[in-house]
């Protein structure tokens, strides 16, 4: 493949960058990234992976926009509400760069369909907010052998780090399995500072472009926690546990499952005292 | 004794990581635990104990995304 005149304008600042160059380039031009959720994850990694000219970005979601999604999930704005999450995505990241393929998937995330979903891809975004999810999304991509950039946020904290199936540790490693329902809130229960989403999207988005690249250190074997109160990052160190229950030694997950999801405890209105 | 829990050093009764979790009031079950960079599964938290100067991580779940 060869860029046009206004695809060397448009990637200008990536050319110039000695480990990008126009090979670079090119590689970003041929990857393919799915991004599982459209939402406050999503958002930015689509839509920085969408400026940096991925080839094809996957998104799959089963939600509508609401309302309270809008302070932020930047991809979708105040028309969106209603609409398809995954449409509303589409048309985003085509104005922003009609380079980009996007393929979009309204559908939920199974252990069903999770094989097939990633299998043409190249790296996984994790931009779920159920740990059901997570966990599936990181049993998948080991058994499918894709790198996962895994983020979560909560409150005012984030966390990312990326996973190399096989070689550096998986999500499992650290946590054997979700936490007991009903102990540990979601965003939908217990709020979220928006721009922490932006935050650890950006960086997600960030590991991406690395793992396609093939460049830098990147944050493989180590978990970076990330808190806006004290606007204060914290690395901790992590190494693959022979324990861990699927890239283990004696593994007892051989095959994709979904734990199950926990009911959610509060409902909004009465959490916001407002109701 | 001193250890170092989460990056900073913190004053703790000698014993186990379940009586230091104890100790700071944490759910053992709202959190992975790394001593030394190493994974403590919860079922080896009562029996593993922590010396002086052990490096401690307490790693809460943090699921959202969305
Ligand atoms: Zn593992």
């Amino acid at each position: 493949m060869s860029f046009t005149e206004e695809q060397i304008t448009r990637y200008s600042r990536h050319i110039l960058l000695p480990e990008v160059g126009g090979k670079g380039q090119k590689k970003i031009a041929q990857a393919k990234v799915f991004v599982v959720g459209a939402g406050g994850l999503g958002s930015p990694v689509a839509l920085y992976l969408a400026a940096a000219g991925i080839g094809t970005i996957g998104l799959i979601d089963s939600d509508v926009v609401d309302r309270s999604n809008l302070q932020r999930q930047v991809l979708h704005h105040t028309p969106d509400v209603g609409r398809s999450k995954v449409q509303s995505a589409k048309e985003k990241i085509f104005l922003l760069n009609p380079d980009v393929n996007v393929e979009t998937y309204e559908d939920r995330f199974t252990a069903a369909n999770a094989m097939n979903y990633i299998a043409p891809y190249d790296v996984v975004i994790d931009g779920v907010d159920t740990f059901p999810a997570k966990f599936l999304i990181n049993d998948a991509c080991y058994f499918a052998g894709k790198p996962l950039v895994h983020g979560g946020i909560l409150r005012f904290e984030g966390r990312v780090f990326s996973i190399v199936p096989g070689q550096s540790a998986c999500y499992r490693c650290i946590f054997r399995q979700p936490p007991p329902p009903g102990l540990v809130p979601s965003c939908q229960e217990a709020g979220i500072i928006g721009v922490v989403a932006g935050i650890i999207g950006t960086i997600q988005a960030t590991e991406a472009l690395k793992l396609i690249l093939g460049i830098g250190d990147t944050l493989t074997d180590r978990i970076l926690d990330f808190d806006a109160r004290k606007t204060a990052f914290r690395e901790i160190r992590i190494k693959r546990n022979p324990r861990c229950p699927l890239c283990g030694d004696h593994p007892d997950i051989t095959e994709l499952f979904e734990h199950e999801q926990e009911v959610c405890q509060l409902h909004a209105p009465e959490a916001l005292g407002i109701s | 004794m001193q250890i170092t829990i989460n990056g900073k050093p913190e004053e703790v009764q000698a014993g186990t990581v379940m009586d230091v979790l104890k100790q700071k009031d944490i759910d053992p079950h709202m959190v992975a635990v790394e001593l030394n960079t190493q994974i403590v599964e919860r079922d080896r938290l009562a029996t593993t104990n922590v010396q002086d100067g052990d490096k401690v991580e307490f790693l809460f779940y943090m699921g959202g995304g969305a």
